[in-house]
C-alpha cells in the first residue's frame, strides 16, 4: 500500500545537471520544493583517484539504478537489438555532473536556426531529406542571459571570444555575443596543448582554451582545480568541479524551502481527473510513496524522461503522459562522437595529468563557421585536444601496427610509447530523423518489472560526411604538430550516449513537439520537462550548459507565472 | 603550411628552456629507481598468497598464461611479478564474481585445446607454442576442436587480457601492480592529489610517486 505524503509546491524528479539547477531559483522565489533523487550524497572522500573504481567498475559505491535499466538499441526497426553492459550516466545528488568532463559550452547562434539559416544561405534542399529538424522557437539571444546566469552561478572558467560583438582571438571568435567575460580565466595550458595551439595557428586556424565548469582559481570559497588526472568519470576530491552537488543544490537547501530526498526511485507521474499532473510515485527500499505536488518538473536523463512518460499511462493519457500527439520519443538523436582520430608522436607528450576539460579547441570547422556551398553536408565539428591519460587506459593503447597487442614486442612498444599517443574528442552536428526514435522495449525489463527504453536510431549521410571531413581536419592538425602515425576510428552507431537529445522536444507546434517554448508540456500544463530531451539540435558542443540555461529559464518562467501554471 | 621542424622549435621555446621534443625522443625511457626483478619462477613457487576463488591448478595455468601476455624479460618484470593472478583471484571472489564460471570453463577448455592441438598441457609447451596457442584463442581459432569454449575463445582471451591489464596497471590497493611494476613499465609517474604546471610541461618527467590512492586516509575505500 503506497504511503501518500504531504503535498508540496513543486516536485523535481532527478537532481542532476538540470533538476539540480532548477531547485535554486524556485526555492529562492519562496516556493516549497522537494527533489527526488535515486542516488545518495557522495562527498570528496568518495572520489579517490582510482582508475579501477571510476573507469573499470563504474562507481560501485553509488546507487546502481541507471545500470539496472540500460536501454536497448537497434539501428533500425528491422535490425537486431543489442544491449550495452553499463549506462554512461550515474545516480547521485548532482547526477552525472559528479563525474562528467565539465566542458561548458554555449551553443552557436546557428544551432538555433539550422533550417532557416541553411535555407537562406544554401537553399531549402540542403536540409537533409528525412530529417525532422526545426528551428528552435527562439534564438541564441533569448538564452544568452541564462547562459550568463549559469556561468556565474555555478562557476565557469574560460575566455570570451565575442564580448558584445567585439571579437577576441584569445577566445572563440565564432561564439555568439556575450554580455560579459567568464567569471574565471581558462584552465591553464600544458606543454602539449601549447604545442597543438601553435600547430593550429600555423595552419591558419584560431585555437582557444575551452570553457569548463571547473574552478581555475578559488571561486565561491571552493578550491581551484588540482589537475590530478582522475576527473574523467571521476568526482573532484577538492570540490573544484562545479557540479550541482556543490553549487546550486546546497544553496537551494540553505533557503530552508528545498528538501532533498535520496534513494527515491521514481516509477511514474500520476494525473488527476482533469488530466493535470498531481503526484509522483517512488519506491525506497521496496516501500512505495506518493508525493503530491502542484507542479511536477521531470528532470531525469533524456532516456529516463521519455521512459517515465511512456510508463505513466492513464485514462487521459493512454499512450503515456503528454503523449496524445505521439511525440514522446520522437526526434531522438545522440551526438556523433565516433569517427575518432588517434595520433602517435615521436616524443613524450607528458599528458599523464590534467583533465578532459584542460585542452585546446578549434571551431573553424564547426556549425556554419565555414562556407558549405561546395560541400555535401551541413554543420561540422568541434576539434578538441586535451591532457588526460591513466595507466590502464594507456596500456590499452593502439599499437599503430607496430606491435601485436600483447607479449614481449607489445611490452617493448608501450615501454617506449605509453606517453606518446593522443586521441581527439570530436563532437559533430547530428540531426533528428523520421526513423530514429525511443519507445519501450517489448522484452527487456528492469528489476522492478518495468520495460526498459529501446533506442531505434542510426546516423545518416550528413553525419557520415561530417565524420570524414572532420577526421581529415584533425589528421592535418596532428600532423602539423609532429605526429607520425594516425589511426581513424569508425563512426559507430547512434546508441547509448552521454549526449542524448530529443524525445520531449521543445517547439511551438504541439503536433511535432512535447513541450512549449518555456519547457512545459503542451498537453499537461503543470508538467515541466528539463534536460537534453527538450533540445532539438546538438550543435558541435557539449549540451550541459545549454540544458542548464534552459532549466533555469523554465524555473524562472514558472516563478513568474506561478498562478496560471499551478492554479 | 608550417613545417614540423619549425613547429617543434616553437614548442621547444614554449617549454621555456626544456629540452626540445626532438632531442628528448632519443632519451632513454627508464624509471629513476628500477625495482629488483624477481623471475616468475621465484614468485610462483615460493610466495603465492592463499587463493580465494581459483583452484591451485587454475591459478598455475593462469600464471603461465599471464606470463606470456606481459612477460618478464631483460626490460623488467611482467604480469606475474605484478601479481595479476592475485588480483584476478581476489576479484573473482568479489566484484568480478560473475566471471567466475567463465574462468572455470575457459581454463578447462584451454587445457583441452592445448592437449588436442599441441599434444600436451599448456604449461608443458614451449613459450613459442604457448604464444601460438594464445593467438588461436585470441582470434577465435580455438573453437571447433572439441575444446568446448563457452561462446568464442576470443571472448575468453579478451576477458583474461582485460583482467590481466587491470591487475598489472591498476591501483595496488586491489592486489595487483605489486612493486608498481605496471606503472614503472609505462613510465606513469604515479597518483598525485595536486599537480603543478611543471608536471605538465614537455620535456619534463615528474619524479615517480609509488603509492596507492588509499595509502593516506584522505579517501573512503572502495
Amino acid at each position: 500500500m503506497a504511503q501518500t505524503l504531504k503535498g508540496t509546491d513543486v516536485v523535481i524528479i532527478g537532481l542532476g545537471a538540470a533538476g539540480g539547477i532548477a531547485c535554486l531559483p524556485l526555492a529562492e522565489a519562496g516556493l516549497q520544493v522537494i527533489g527526488l533523487e535515486a542516488g545518495t550524497w557522495l562527498t570528496r572522500r568518495d572520489f579517490a583517484p582510482d582508475e579501477i573504481r571510476n573507469n573499470v567498475r563504474d562507481w560501485p559505491q553509488a546507487v546502481q539504478k541507471a545500470n539496472h535499466e540500460v536501454p536497448t538499441h537497434r539501428v533500425s526497426a528491422t535490425a537486431p537489438t543489442t544491449r550495452a553492459s553499463s549506462h554512461p550516466m550515474m545516480n547521485g545528488v548532482g547526477g552525472t555532473t559528479l563525474h562528467y568532463w565539465a566542458q561548458s559550452w554555449r551553443l552557436n547562434p546557428w544551432d538555433f536556426k539550422v533550417v532557416s539559416e541553411t535555407t537562406r544561405r544554401y537553399g531549402r534542399t540542403r536540409v537533409p531529406a528525412g530529417s525532422t529538424v526545426e528551428d528552435w522557437p527562439f534564438g541564441y539571444e533569448e538564452l544568452e542571459p541564462y547562459y550568463d546566469k549559469i556561468e556565474w552561478e555555478t562557476g565557469v572558467s574560460g575566455k570570451a571570444g565575442n564580448l558584445k560583438g567585439t571579437p577576441d582571438l584569445r577566445g572563440n571568435v565564432f561564439e555568439g555575443p556575450r554580455q560579459r567575460e567568464y567569471p574565471m580565466p581558462p584552465l591553464r595550458g600544458t606543454g602539449f596543448t601549447d604545442l597543438m595551439g601553435a600547430a593550429a595557428r600555423g595552419l591558419g586556424w584560431r585555437p582557444f582554451p575551452g570553457p569548463a565548469q571547473i574552478n581555475s582559481r578559488t571561486f565561491q570559497d571552493r578550491s581551484p582545480c588540482m589537475y590530478h588526472g582522475y576527473c574523467n568519470r571521476g568526482g573532484c576530491h577538492v570540490d573544484a568541479k562545479n557540479g550541482t552537488n556543490v553549487t546550486t543544490i546546497p544553496r537551494g537547501q540553505k533557503t530552508g524551502r528545498f528538501s532533498v530526498v535520496t534513494r527515491a526511485h521514481v516509477t511514474g507521474v500520476d494525473v488527476d481527473a482533469r488530466g493535470r499532473a498531481s503526484a509522483v510515485r517512488y519506491v525506497t527500499d521496496g516501500e512505495e510513496f506518493v508525493q503530491p505536488a502542484r507542479v511536477v518538473l521531470l528532470a531525469a536523463y533524456t532516456y529516463e524522461n521519455a521512459r517515465l512518460l511512456l510508463l505513466s499511462k492513464s485514462k487521459a493519457f493512454p499512450n503515456g503522459l503528454s503523449n496524445n500527439h505521439g511525440q514522446v520519443g520522437r526526434h531522438y538523436f545522440s551526438h556523433t562522437t565516433g569517427a575518432s582520430v588517434t595520433a602517435l608522436f615521436p616524443f613524450d607528450l607528458n599528458t599523464w595529468y590534467g583533465l578532459p576539460a584542460q585542452g585546446v579547441a578549434v571551431d573553424d570547422w564547426a556549425d556554419d563557421n565555414f562556407d558549405h556551398a561546395g560541400l555535401d553536408f551541413i554543420g561540422g565539428g568541434n576539434l578538441w585536444v586535451y591532457s588526460d591519460r591513466r595507466p590502464i587506459q594507456a596500456a590499452n593503447m593502439n599499437t599503430f601496427g607496430r606491435a601485436p597487442g600483447w607479449g614481449a614486442q607489445w611490452k617493448a612498444f608501450v615501454r617506449q610509447h605509453a606517453d606518446r599517443a593522443n586521441t581527439a574528442y570530436l563532437q559533430k552536428t547530428t540531426l533528428p530523423y523520421e526513423d530514429n526514435y525511443l519507445d519501450l522495449d517489448p522484452l527487456v525489463k528492469d528489476p522492478l518489472g518495468f520495460p526498459v527504453l529501446r533506442i531505434t536510431a542510426d546516423y545518416r549521410d550528413n553525419e557520415r560526411r561530417i565524420g570524414t571531413f572532420i577526421q581529415d581536419k584533425m589528421e592535418a592538425w596532428y600532423r602539423a604538430a609532429g605526429a607520425t602515425d594516425i589511426i581513424r576510428g569508425p563512426l559507430g552507431t547512434m546508441g547509448l550516449n552521454t549526449h542524448a537529445y530529443g524525445g520531449t522536444r521543445m517547439g511551438d507546434n504541439p503536433e511535432a513537439n512535447v513541450v512549449n517554448r518555456w519547457g512545459f508540456s503542451h498537453e499537461v500544463p503543470n508538467l515541466g520537462i528539463l534536460g537534453g530531451s527538450v533540445m532539438g539540435t546538438s550543435g558541435a558542443h557539449n549540451p550541459t550548459l545549454t540544458l542548464q540555461a534552459l532549466a533555469w529559464r523554465t524555473a524562472d518562467h514558472l516563478v513568474r507565472n506561478w498562478k496560471s501554471i499551478a492554479e | 603550411m608550417i613545417s614540423r621542424r619549425d613547429l617543434l622549435k616553437v614548442a621547444g621555446a614554449a617549454a621555456a628552456g626544456a629540452a626540445s621534443p626532438l632531442e628528448r625522443s632519443d632519451a632513454p625511457h627508464s624509471p629513476s629507481t628500477p625495482a629488483p626483478h624477481p623471475t616468475s619462477h621465484d614468485r610462483q613457487s615460493s610466495a603465492r598468497r592463499p587463493l580465494e576463488a581459483l583452484t591451485a591448478d587454475e591459478a598455475d595455468l593462469l600464471t603461465a598464461i599471464v606470463a606470456r601476455l606481459i612477460p618478464s624479460d631483460e626490460s623488467g618484470p611482467g604480469a606475474v611479478e605484478a601479481g595479476a593472478v592475485h588480483y584476478i583471484d581476489r576479484s573473482l571472489a568479489g566484484p568480478l564474481a560473475p566471471s567466475r564460471d567463465a574462468y572455470r570453463g575457459g581454463l578447462a577448455a584451454l587445457e583441452r585445446y592445448a592437449v588436442s592441438s599441441r599434444g600436451r598441457p599448456f604449461r608443458e609447451l614451449s613459450p613459442t607454442d604457448q604464444d601460438s596457442l594464445l593467438i588461436d584463442l585470441e582470434t577465435g581459432g580455438a573453437t571447433g576442436s572439441g575444446a568446448g569454449f563457452d561462446g568464442s575463445s576470443a571472448a575468453f582471451f579478451a576477458l583474461i587480457k582485460a583482467h590481466t591489464w587491470q591487475g598489472t596497471f591498476g591501483d595496488p590497493y586491489y592486489g595487483g601492480n605489486q612493486g608498481f611494476v605496471g606503472w614503472d613499465l609505462l613510465g606513469y609517474p604515479g597518483v598525485r592529489t595536486a599537480v603543478v604546471p611543471d608536471d605538465q610541461r614537455l620535456g619534463t618527467k615528474p619524479v615517480p610517486l609509488r603509492r596507492s590512492a588509499y595509502d593516506s586516509d584522505m579517501f573512503n575505500k572502495a
